[in-house]
């Protein structure tokens, strides 16, 4: 059957990936034809018969091989969905990891050296796509109401893993059995900070597929984003000291500082970035076609200029994103923001599955130092400073908090710290002259194999047994639009009259200052001055107008009622009570089947809802339909459903003759 | 200014008014010295046009209809017993409030009092429905002037024919705490009310009165 074509397939692939690295390194040194030597040359080589065909591998050699990785992590991702027993109990994180050790293995036993994930790699090409994805599509409200307890378990809880850890192995080392006592405090330190951190890219791979909470969620991943500018200033930090040796106060208080700057920095380079890109996208409405280009490449822009200037890249996409989006998406077009929204989705996808491929493999290549004692307190540690760190963060948070985190949270925060392929790559970044590299980078793969495998196949089954409360599946819906607005205002107001200047007080403030003075200069058109509720009402229409036209399902009651209301057509409308209900029951139907959601709110990589109707269907085609749609909907409501007292001010039912498709 | 205020109020009222809405010491005192700022003339109780002087509810689309909730039926001042009554709805709920006297009416601040005290907000004439013209108002006031009646209504509709359940065209209220996710956005929301920083304001400012 086709899994088993998949997996011949496969297998070939692998095969040829193995060999094609033996040959490049064999083959000869190849003149490529127009250069002035070879003309030469052949002019005075004897004549031999003209080359019908010939291979020339070198001249392809690295695109070649960078489509085929890719080909091989997509069609191995595509494997395992065909097997849905697998996909339902191990996390494709685990799966891909496993397939790297296979690929790895496979090459080396060919005889050649497996390829490591190159660090330069990761944080410029394979990461960022990621962070974007994550960035673009962050659920604002949920994350500025929490703010607050993600940016104590980020900076306090990493700043504890790394020191909690970095001292205990200390002590360890100093332990003459273990046979370490080479290693200093300070490596000690900079392994701590390297392995503390929890990888937004695991988190994202494994609560994917869990669908837990919003709370619990965007404080896991909240943190594992946040965390990035502590983990790049301690390992800056160590890195430096141990390299000179010595530590004084000076130096920890540079250190504070540098933490200040690195993260704002990020923030503000991501800022700015973000602005332009709203700026830019005010000006493309002629130009619809590259509109996404713009959104990406800014994004990337921010990413780099901050990586330039050691500041947190991760927190300046972040930053771009959640700035530049509300802005671009009221300018750009339909048919952009699905392209934004899928080429995400896409990248962000394929890096992930190149990670772990590659992780699997460079566990396979990379050179091994195994310290029994050493990893497995490794291991130990990582764990207990998390329970330890999650615990004595939250009794303290909970007494500022007023949504209180339960036991329960705390549990799956704490088990949720999964450690991943950035701290990996920070590791292979240590220069080598380090005498711990080897060891460190085992130890570091250890513990994230121990966290991917273990803790990521696990926390679907904990989840369920202790019925942690599973994130709600709602429909965008007017209704909450409407009455969490109202709540703002009205909370706004009571804080008012307080004199409380609180949590709604300054959001108001910002909301007005966006208002009356950044919109106008971000937004096209006319549109600055469109309240937002009404945005998300036309967006909302739009999706289900397409939906129903599309579906075909309005038209089909059409052609009977018609018939109906020519006959009479300035009388009440005479449809009958049945046809209303059956009417009424279809636009409800509507309504609950659907799936869209339009605020993006499920970032979830695997099920990008069904927008394919979307790029069938021409803009103009769609704003009449929807027009009519709009039309239509109103005067059905207000056909009275009970027939025996008709309201006066009813207003005539009248058709055309049917939608036109 | 704080403790010369704090001392007109007396210590039984304090208690009175701790155990009928729940509210800590400092919070009670907090609470009346602003209640005697806003008195401009000090009388003891609040007008209309003391609330309508506030800022915030000024440029508030809700400010008039939130006013309106402080004071009771057809009455024009409201005391301080009032203004700590209607304020006690949006109080955070104690999980230690939870297992208290079941046989004890529900507190103010209880998810459904919160609850229907938003609901009364729409519902202006009392007749436990959100009809259209109620809800049409709501989103005049929220939206503004620039959008057209038609596309307004088309909203309602819409909100209308969402939320009804029974068919009667109109919002009840076991209607309203069924819509989605709204029982979770106010209790969680109206939860974040009255945080920690409220309480050091009135403490600092106890601390610099005192010294002074």
């Amino acid at each position: 059957s086709g899994s088993f074509l998949l997996v011949y397939l496969y297998i070939f692939l692998v095969v040829f990936v193995g060999i094609g690295l033996p040959i490049e390194a064999s083959a000869p040194a190849y003149q490529s034809h127009g250069t002035e030597g070879s003309h030469l040359t052949n002019i005075t080589n004897t004549k031999k018969a003209f080359p019908v065909l010939a291979v020339n591998y070198e001249h392809v050699r690295k695109p070649f091989e960078i489509a085929l990785w890719i080909l091989l992590a997509l069609l191995m991702k595509l494997g395992f969905h065909l097997i849905p027993r697998l996909s339902a109990v191990v996390p494709e994180s685990c799966l891909l990891i496993v397939v790297g050790l296979l690929v790895g293995g496979l090459i080396k036993v060919i005889g050649e050296e497996p390829p490591v994930l190159d660090s330069q790699l990761f944080f410029l090409c394979l990461l960022p796509p990621i962070i974007l994805d994550a960035g673009y599509f962050l659920p604002i409200r949920p994350f500025t109401e929490n703010v607050g307890t993600i940016l104590v378990f980020a900076v306090i809880g990493t700043l504890w893993n790394a020191f909690f850890m970095g001292g205990l192995l200390y002590a360890l080392c100093q332990i003459e059995s273990v046979g370490l006592s080479g290693v200093d405090l300070l490596a000690c330190l900079l392994f701590g900070s390297i392995v503390s951190a929890v990888d937004p890219v695991a988190v994202l791979a494994v609560f994917e597929e869990i669908h837990i909470n919003e709370l619990v969620h965007i404080l896991v991943f909240g943190e594992s984003l946040l965390n990035d500018a502590v983990t790049v200033v301690l390992y800056n930090l160590f890195e430096e000291f141990s390299k000179v040796g010595t530590v004084t106060v000076l130096d920890v208080f540079l250190g504070v500082v540098c933490f200040f700057v690195v993260s704002l920095g990020g923030v503000l380079v991501g800022a700015i970035y973000g602005f332009l890109a709203a700026f830019t996208s005010r000006f493309t409405s002629h130009t619809r076609v590259i509109e996404p280009l713009f959104v990406f490449l800014y994004s990337y822009m921010a990413y780099l200029s901050s990586e330039m200037f050691h500041l947190s890249g991760i927190m300046a996409l972040i930053a771009c994103g959640v700035v530049m989006r509300p802005y671009v998406e009221a300018n750009i077009s339909h048919k952009s923001y699905t392209t934004i929204k899928y080429f995400l989705k896409m990248w962000s996808s394929v890096s992930e599955t190149l990670i772990f491929i590659f992780l699997g493999v460079s566990t396979v290549a990379g050179p091994h130092a195994w310290n029994w004692t050493f990893v497995i307190t490794t291991v130990i540690l990582c764990l207990v400073s998390r329970v330890l760190g999650v615990i004595g963060l939250t009794f303290i948070i909970n007494k500022f908090r007023i949504v209180k985190l339960t036991k329960k949270d705390q549990f799956i925060v704490a088990y949720g710290g999964l450690r991943g392929a950035i701290a990996f790559s920070l590791g292979y970044l240590l220069s080598n002259s380090h005498q711990m590299r080897n060891l460190f980078l085992t130890a570091i793969i250890t513990v994230i194999f121990f966290t991917v495998f273990v803790q990521g196949m696990t926390i679907r089954p904990l989840v369920e047994l202790l019925a942690v409360k599973k994130k709600k599946e709602s429909k965008p819906s007017i209704n909450e639009e409407i009455h969490t607005e109202f709540l703002d205002h009205l909370l706004t107001g009571v804080e008012g009259v307080c004199g409380h200047y609180g949590h709604y007080h300054w959001k108001e403030k910002l909301n007005r200052f966006n208002k009356t003075y950044v919109k106008r200069w971000l937004i096209a058109g006319e549109n600055f001055k469109e309240p937002e509720l009404i945005a998300f009402y036309r967006k909302m229409e739009l999706k289900q107008a397409i939906m129903m036209v599309e579906s075909g399902q309005l038209p089909s009651v059409l052609p009977s009622t018609i018939s109906m209301q020519n006959i009479q057509p300035r009388a009440i409308p005479r449809v009958s009570k049945k046809r209303e209900e059956e009417i009424r029951r279809i636009l409800r139907a509507n309504l609950q089947n659907n799936k869209q959601k339009m605020r993006s709110r499920s970032y979830s990589r695997h099920t990008l809802f069904d927008a394919d109707e979307e790029d069938n269907v021409s803009e103009v085609r769609l704003r009449k339909t929807k027009m009519e749609m709009e039309r239509r909907m109103s005067h059905y409501l207000t056909v009275p459903a009970n027939r025996e007292s008709p309201r006066p001010g009813v207003r005539r039912v009248r058709f055309e003759s049917g939608l036109s498709v | 200014m704080g403790s010369r205020a704090s001392t007109l109020l007396r210590e039984e009222e304090i208690e009175e008014i701790k155990k009928e809405t729940g509210f800590s010491h400092s919070q009670i005192t907090r609470l009346y010295s602003r209640f005697t700022s806003l008195d401009k003339g000090e009388n003891g109780t609040l007008s209309r046009e003391d609330f309508q002087r506030i800022p915030e509810l000024a440029i508030n689309p809700l400010g008039d209809r939130i006013i309106n909730a402080f004071f009771p039926e057809g009455e024009d001042q409201v005391n301080f017993r009032g203004f700590m009554r209607t304020l006690a709805h949006f109080r955070p709920i104690e999980d230690n409030e939870k297992n208290k006297d079941p046989t004890a009416s529900e507190p103010l601040n209880s998810r459904t009092n919160k609850l229907l005290f938003a609901f009364q907000l729409y519902d202006l004439d009392r007749d436990d429905k959100i009809s259209r013209d109620e809800l049409l108002q709501v989103l005049r006031m929220m939206v503004g002037v620039n959008i057209s009646d038609e596309q307004l209504g088309s909203i309602a509709d819409r909100t209308i024919q969402e939320a009804d359940q029974n068919g009667d065209n109109s919002i009840s209220f076991n209607e309203f705490i069924k819509v989605g996710n709204l029982q979770h956005i106010y209790v969680w929301a109206g939860d974040h009310y009255l945080i920690l920083t409220y309480i050091l304001l009135s403490v600092l400012q106890d601390c610099l009165c005192s010294s002074v």
